[in-house]
């Protein structure tokens, strides 16, 4: 969320959004204007909050344009990248629309003749990652779930961390099987403790579901004005990440900490 | 005993697991349904969940509203990762993907993209997730779903995850090569498919509904099983497990 904030900041236009589950980064940054292409496999906050609305109206106004692919899919687009290879053979979203509309070709096994999807490769610009500690080469560890984050960062041309810790190379160098981004791929690193909240640091800190109901009831009521007014709060007035933290309140943070840690002990 | 829709679906589709299977369950009533069957009937079932979760154990009281929070991973086997937990799916290790659906049509193809067109939409849906995964590599699917005749169209708006697609074979023709669905749990009875023609057609009917209320309630001809079942009510067992892994009732209504 800290570089999220930052590229909200600065109003960057005309991105192309890349993340296999969009969420209010992604509703964030149509409601300020700096994406016109989402490339993602599922929008919305969560299952209790229901449809997107942010999302419905930007993309039924032809506003931004939501290009569809599935989980694995999209994985799998990182993946080439990663690999440096120029597509992937899969046996997913081959007779579905999905595979129209991204206009995703197919390729035939060269030893059998069967056909297999081509899944292409996806190069991002930037990769704008959390972890939970690097050292100050930029080596990356990751607890929990990996998501798709080690595919990311070796397909991505610049790639920006911010960690919750900066740790010794010596704490590396001890659990060299932990590390999951190679400092050699990773561009430019930041500590910024609390860096993906209000969602979650697994381990350290539970995403504030009741923050989110809060964010969603007052769209429900007000409209794509709650959201101005939630950029405005929380991105445009706080001048650095410790008075965005402020907003929630140390009462809040400490509760998260504690959720996370019954659920990960 | 009376119980509500959800709970009424959870039960039904958690009698469709079986014990020593793998099943691909979603956030809400699909993961509630596989958490009733591994502590009733089914206790080695290993639950797969999308956001890379294999395994976990779901906390009563606790239940994940995402697929990918701490949560869905409570004390699971292995955290996988995204793309390869559906790679395991693709290596053939999924027996059962469960899925729902803003519409689904007579060949059991299910939409969760779009009403309208993809370009226009009339309304624009969340997306796939995993659901076209889940729906191209499982051994088999099951669609959960209440039973709403503006959700059961002649042919979906939009194909986002793949049934028998126009049947005769055309699901293996576009290169699927295992899978399909066998069978579409509903509020009204249990569903399944013509294995020629692969159309859905009635196989059981929940206690008190009549087969002229589900062909009511589908937008398109519904064939029957030769032998039409009547599926058992939930038992005090099945709801009370539920009830208490969801005391809020936050799923089961």
């Amino acid at each position: 969320m800290a570089l999220v904030r930052e590229i909200l900041r600065q109003r960057r236009r005309r991105l192309t959004l890349v993340r296999n589950l969009t969420c209010t980064e992604g509703e964030l940054m149509m409601v300020a204007g700096c994406v016109d292409r989402v490339v993602t496999a599922w929008m919305s906050i969560g299952l209790p909050w229901g449809v997107s609305r942010v999302m419905r109206e930007h993309v039924e106004s032809g506003r931004v344009y939501l290009e569809e692919w599935s989980h694995l899919a999209l994985g799998l687009r990182l993946r080439a990248g990663a690999m440096g290879v120029p597509f992937l053979p899969a046996l997913t979203m081959v007779g579905s629309d999905l595979g129209v509309t991204t206009g995703l070709r197919t390729v035939q096994d060269p030893y059998t003749g069967e056909t297999l999807a081509a899944v292409p490769a996806l190069f991002p610009d930037v990769a704008l990652l959390h972890v939970h500690r690097a050292d100050r080469f930029g080596n990356c560890q990751i607890d929990g779930y990996p998501h798709m984050d080690a595919d990311i960062a070796r397909a991505a041309a610049t790639v920006l961390v911010t960690a919750e810790e900066i740790v010794p190379e010596e704490e590396t160098r001890r659990h060299p099987d932990r590390t999951v981004i190679p400092g050699f791929a990773v561009d430019a690193l930041v500590h910024v403790p609390w860096g993906s909240f209000p969602h979650e640091c697994y381990g350290l800190y539970e995403a504030d579901f009741e923050h989110f109901g809060e964010y969603t009831a007052a769209i429900v009521e007000r409209g794509m004005a709650a959201v101005e007014e939630y950029l405005d709060l929380y991105v445009t007035r706080p001048a650095t990440f410790a008075d965005y933290l402020d907003r929630f309140g140390g009462a809040r943070l400490a509760r998260q900490r504690r959720f996370a840690r019954e659920l990960t002990s | 005993m009376s119980c509500t829709a959800a709970e009424l679906l959870a039960v039904m589709a958690s009698r469709q697991l079986r014990d020593d299977t793998t099943v691909f369950a979603g956030v809400g009533i699909p993961l509630l349904a596989a958490a009733l069957a591994q502590q009733r009937h089914a206790p080695r079932l290993t639950m797969v969940i999308e956001g890379g979760i294999v395994g976990p154990r779901i906390e009563p009281g606790r239940l994940p509203i995402s697929t990918n929070e701490m949560r869905a991973g409570r004390l699971a086997q292995m955290l996988p990762g995204i793309t390869d937990v559906f790679l395991l799916a693709q290596r053939g290790f999924l027996d059962v993907g469960f899925m729902g659906g803003a519409q689904i049509d007579e060949h059991g193809n299910v939409n969760t993209t779009v009403i309208g067109e993809y370009e226009r939409p009339k309304v624009r849906l969340p997306g796939t997730g995993g659901a076209n995964d889940i729906a191209s590599l499982c051994r088999e699917v099951i669609i959960v779903t209440p039973h709403e005749r503006r959700r059961f169209v002649k042919r979906v708006d939009f194909v986002t995850s793949p049934g028998w697609l126009d049947g005769d074979g055309s699901r293996e023709r576009a290169g699927l090569r295992f899978g399909g669905v066998s069978r579409v749990v509903t509020t009204l009875g249990l569903l399944g498919f013509d294995p020629e023609t692969r159309r859905m057609r009635v196989e059981a009917l929940h206690p008190g509904v009549t087969l002229e209320q589900i062909q009511a309630s589908t937008g398109f001809p519904l064939g029957r099983a030769e032998r039409l079942e009547t599926t058992g009510p939930p038992a005090a067992d099945e709801l009370e497990i539920l009830r208490a892994l969801d005391p809020d009732r936050r799923f089961i209504g």
